[in-house]
């Protein structure tokens, strides 16, 4: 039997959890260094499996099959493909940075009891909701993805509601109750997307008799596994709705600024750079495969969702006095895009949607990052308490901008090849959602440079005037991703190389072939 | 003449006597309720006999060897495959000695098992006069307060007749899911309600409370007791006979022999109809689903803490066994009739259950609710009518109890001056105090929800896909939105513990023995097995879901 290589990436996060959970309440820092050394082997682990997958090869590959629960018909299947890999290696790559960017920020305050051990909680609740995302993208039986998209809502919700912002310290009680407030409309929020996906699971278990991915979408595909065409569609929005919650798409999105402004900036980044992409990457996986025909049937639906989504996200980025929130409301904007680019149907659209994923990843890491170190030297999340800092911080001011940049997707930076992509790829399919959502790309710049030019420029406020650059600890966060978005920029190939053959076998699930183009069809 | 010749003149031979049968009893196949009824008689002997002093840990001994005899006896008999191919009647018809019963009756041992380790706690409240003391009452018949009572506390008198009275309640229960025939139900019941009653009363702290939530367990058991008795006499008249088997057979309309003094009423469809419904009122009461809850909250909150720990687990085991028995056994039948009036019954206990936790304030009142609304759940697999809905049944009563007596175990742990501080605004930051107790805490509230990866989820999966394969799709829905609605509730309780800001006068966390140790860290240990690797038990309930006729 070969190594299980795909168990091993979510075990050693596992491991590394339940390991800086034990470290006793005085060792810290090696608690912090523990959590930092299991995310690199994970990221070790990633890279490896980068390396052995072959993007030409089978659909689904380093496949490993275990019975589990069978009574229930579920097995423990793994099995990844382009999509899921890009995923994976987004994500281990950036919980190292994540944990480096959190490494202050559950210090325990003087006053606590000596058996309070936030720190040790912090971080090996970050390595749990690593091992769950991972084995989410892994996971090819329907059953066994159930359980750790869930599961990891619980981890994360301690993240959110446990550890806030330094920000806050002074007014602590009013912070304490917005952040449970948070907390508790996230897990709620998600919490109910998937109990009304669980009965969804049971509805697809009693008409296919398995849950194993392959399987059933094999049969869906031969036609040996029939669904009336109401179910289908009721069992596709039962999967739906959790993924759009998820996600977050519009109207359901609410929970999401609540969430990413009240949690610590690198929370926020495993928020939306992390977890929420298993939502659309599960859109991309289950609803496509499984329910092909409903997906057809309720695209043109979910396209104005996606338009919404984008136009209103950008809309109220703009409108946002405080700095994470703004981050958030971009972020339900891109993943409009998102959304609109896995629903066009198109090759280009896929394929931009799942670059999308992975750079939106990086571009809003670095940007939410920067801005939380901005953040805790002022310690006041609004845009109106600064002004002028590159004057007195022009590295931080310099990284912020690449950051922005890359949020409004300007070219030669990452974002702009997938956005650019999706964009081609909805115009081919709907001309008109094409335009509409180029008006997000003219908000975007909107928001991120009114952003800029009133907290970086201008007269420099008096209370920032002895505020310090980034320190050695942070230029090793942000340094990479602003490399890695630079050079996706300028040489995506080795992405899109990874990604596409996976999105021509979803497209061939749904039977849609991209439109030919104008001109040929003319002749 | 001879002397015979003139007798024969005035007497004649008597037919020869007609013997009574001796009942034929199967001892071995009864062995564990036996065991534990017997273990129960010991125990009142040895509050006749043995001093005072050493009650306690005779009690205990007895209890704890008794309740694991018979567990073993329930496991050999499983393993004699009692439980599959050699499933029969026992005692005359009276018992069955099948899967569902053997499954049942482990998981109520192994439930009360547990549960009296917390009862046997003494180290949690304060000793009293250099005595230590545990959470039942030092004399129950002293007046609250009085000067009887103060006298007790001294003399340092405790009532180790709790352990008696739970190796009856166990008796009951374990016949009570087995039961093969009316009467014996009756019995049953009642055999392991009056000690409830009883043991609702004992409370330490708080004894007002305590003893009003006897009596008023005490007078709606009493009603649906009645209900239940009622129920049988018509069924009797409509049947002619208590047997499940031959009730069963008349429901179908395979018996035509009519027995003459019934020649009136059987077969009269009114009689089985009304005397159905009387007889599942009475069971719906026990297993406390909407409208016959009202009981739940007040006993709950007033009862001992360790007495509603095993009341809740327990009493929900045997009384949703029984419920499957009658509903499986006698009148399958007569489902079409039921099936409508339990998807209602099921609706309105999901729904109501979860809806009215969310505005309690007492740990212990929000704990009834939620197991009002786990009734509904169970009674969705209930009505799937299928093998599947047996056994998910089965296996969720065993998921549910070890969660609940887990539950309440650490509920008796967080106090304050007054006893159990059972206020939910006393548990804010216990979290931070007590990083370990709140964190079990919360792994029991997330199996109530239904997360994954606890034993919760399972069993909440199994009912839900039962209950969908039975053609309940629609329950499935409301069961799943009422989990959405309840989830709101455990999570409150989880902010409470970990976010909140600890208040200067909050409650401590007690250190316990390890009685309530192993109790809390069974609950565990079973809802995290359950919730990853539950194979094995679904197995064994998979196995357990026949019935034996």
């Amino acid at each position: 039997m070969s190594f299980p290589l795909l168990t091993a990436t979510a075990v050693v996060p596992a491991v590394g959890a339940i390991a800086t959970a034990a470290v006793p309440a005085a060792r810290r820092t090696a608690a912090k260094w523990l959590a930092l050394l299991f995310s690199l082997a994970t990221l070790a682990l990633a890279v490896a499996v980068l390396v052995r997958f072959d993007p030409d090869g089978d659909r689904y590959q380093l496949t490993e099959s275990h019975s589990w629960i069978a009574d229930f018909g579920v097995r423990y299947e793994l099995g990844v493909d382009g999509i899921a890999v890009s995923l994976i290696a987004l994500t281990a790559l950036l919980l190292p940075f994540i944990i480096l960017a959190g490494w202050h920020d559950a210090d325990p305050l003087e006053t606590t009891s000596s058996r309070w051990r936030p720190t040790q909680g912090f971080f090996a609740l970050i390595l749990a909701v690593e091992a769950m995302v991972i084995l989410s993208f892994e996971a090819t039986d329907v059953f066994l993805f159930y359980i750790f998209f869930e599961a990891m809502l619980i981890p994360m919700y301690f993240l959110i509601g446990g550890f806030g912002d330094r920000a806050h310290a002074g007014s602590d009680e009013n912070a304490t109750a917005q952040r449970s407030y948070a907390a508790v409309k996230f897990l709620l929020y998600n919490l109910a997307g998937g109990l009304i996906m669980l009965a969804a699971v049971i509805g697809l278990y009693v008409v296919a008799g398995n849950f194993s991915l392959q399987e059933i979408a094999q049969a869906r595909a031969d036609g040996s596994l029939d669904m009336a065409t109401n179910t289908e569609r009721l069992l596709f929005l039962g999967f739906f709705f959790a993924f759009a919650v998820k996600a977050p798409l519009w109207p359901l999105h609410t929970w999401l600024p609540n969430a990413m402004g009240e949690a610590t900036a690198p929370i926020a980044v495993l928020i939306t750079a992390v977890v929420d992409k298993v939502g659309t990457f599960a859109m991309l996986r289950f609803c496509l495969q499984l329910f092909p025909e409903a997906s057809k049937w309720a695209t043109p639906a979910i396209v104005v969702l996606a338009l919404i989504s984008i136009i209103y996200g950008a809309l109220l980025a703009v409108g946002q006095r405080d700095i994470k929130r703004l981050v958030a409301y971009a972020s339900i904007s891109h993943f409009g895009f998102i959304v609109l680019g896995i629903f066009a149907m198109t090759s280009q659209g896929q394929s931009g949607a799942t670059l999308y994923m992975v750079n939106h990843g990086l571009s809003t890491a670095a940007l939410m990052l920067v801005a939380g170190f901005l953040i805790s030297r002022r310690g006041s999340r609004l845009i109106a308490d600064y002004g002028g800092v590159q004057k007195v911080a022009p590295v931080l001011a310099g990284t912020f901008l690449v950051g922005g940049l890359a949020t409004l997707s300007l070219p030669g930076l990452a974002p702009f090849v997938s956005e650019f992509l999706v964009l081609v790829g909805a115009f081919a399919r709907y001309p008109v959602a094409g335009v509409v959502a180029t008006l997000g790309i003219v908000l975007a710049a909107l928001y991120t440079l009114v952003l800029y030019q009133r907290t970086m420029t201008g007269p420099v406020k008096p209370e920032l005037a002895k505020m310090p650059d980034l320190r050695v600890r942070e230029l090793a966060v942000v340094a990479p991703l602003i490399a890695l978005l630079i050079g996706l920029g300028v040489y995506p190939k080795p992405v899109a190389d990874l990604v596409n053959p996976a999105v021509e076998h979803t497209m061939s699930d749904v039977q849609k072939k991209d439109p030919e183009p104008e001109v040929e069809a003319a002749k | 003449m001879s002397a015979t010749a003139v007798h024969s003149l005035w007497t004649m031979a008597a037919e020869p006597v007609d013997k009574i049968d001796a009942p034929k009893i199967e001892y071995g196949q009864l062995a564990p309720t036996l065991i534990v009824i017997g273990a129960a008689v010991v125990g009142v002997l040895i509050e006749a006999f043995v001093p005072r002093k050493s009650r306690y840990h005779a009690q205990l001994f007895v209890s704890v060897v008794a309740l694991a005899a018979a567990f073993a006896a329930v496991v050999a008999l499983a393993a004699g495959d009692y439980g599959t191919t050699k499933a029969r009647v026992a005692a005359m018809g009276a018992i069955a000695v099948d899967g569902p019963a053997l499954f049942l009756q482990g998981t109520i041992l192994l439930v009360a098992l547990v549960a009296v380790f917390t009862f046997a706690e003494r180290r949690l409240d304060p000793a009293a006069h250099g005595n230590r003391v545990d959470s039942f009452v030092a004399q129950a018949g002293a007046v609250p307060g009085g000067a009887g009572e103060q006298a007790a506390v001294k003399a340092g008198f405790t009532t180790t007749e709790v352990f008696p009275l739970v190796l009856f309640a166990v008796g009951g229960m374990l016949v009570f899911p087995s039961a093969n025939d009316l009467l014996t139900l009756f019995i049953a019941l009642e055999v392991f309600s009056l000690p409830l009653y009883l043991l609702c009363a004992l409370a330490r702290r708080k004894r007002l409370m305590s003893q009003e939530a006897a009596v008023k367990y005490f007078l709606l058991g009493a009603f649906a007791s009645a209900f239940t008795l009622f129920g049988i006499a018509l069924l009797y008249g409509y049947a002619g006979s208590v047997s499940y088997g031959t009730i069963a057979d008349v429901v179908d309309g395979t018996v035509e022999t009519v027995d003459p003094a019934l020649a009136d009423t059987m077969g009269n469809d009114a009689l089985l109809l009304i005397g159905a419904a009387m007889l599942v009122m009475g069971l719906l009461f026990k297993v406390g689903a909407v409208p016959f809850h009202m009981w739940t909250p007040d006993v709950y909150q007033g009862a001992p803490t360790p007495v509603t720990g095993f009341m809740a687990a327990a009493t929900k085991v045997a009384a949703f066994g029984a419920l499957l028995r009658l509903l499986y056994v006698v009148l399958p039948g007569l489902r079409w009739d039921w099936r409508p009036v339990m998807w209602g019954v099921a609706i309105i206990t999901m729904l109501g259950g979860a809806i009215v936790a969310i505005t309690q304030t007492d740990i212990k009142r929000l704990l009834a609710y939620s197991s009002i609304a786990h009734a509904g759940f169970i009674l969705a697999g209930v009505i799937a009518t299928s093998e599947d809905g047996i056994s998910s049944v089965l296996f969720y009563l065993g998921a549910y109890s070890f969660v609940t007596v887990g539950a309440f175990a650490v509920v008796t742990l967080v106090r304050d001056a007054g006893g159990e501080a059972t206020h939910l605004s006393k548990w804010a930051g216990l979290g931070r105090r007590s990083p370990l107790v709140a964190a079990v805490f919360a792994v029991f509230l997330l199996a109530f929800a239904g997360i994954p990866l606890t034993s919760g989820f399972t069993g909440k999966f199994a009912v839900f896909k039962a209950a969908a394969e039975g053609g309940a799709g629609p329950l499935v829905v409301v069961g799943v939105v009422s989990s959405a609605i309840a989830a709101f509730f455990y999570i409150r309780v989880i902010v409470l513990m970990f976010f909140s800001e600890p208040k200067a006068d909050g409650p401590s966390v007690a250190v316990p023995s390890p009685l309530t140790t192993a109790a809390i860290g069974v609950g565990v240990a079973v809802t995290l097995v359950l919730g990853v690797a539950p194979q094995y038990f679904l197995d064994l309930a998979g196995q357990a879901g026949v019935f034996v006729r």
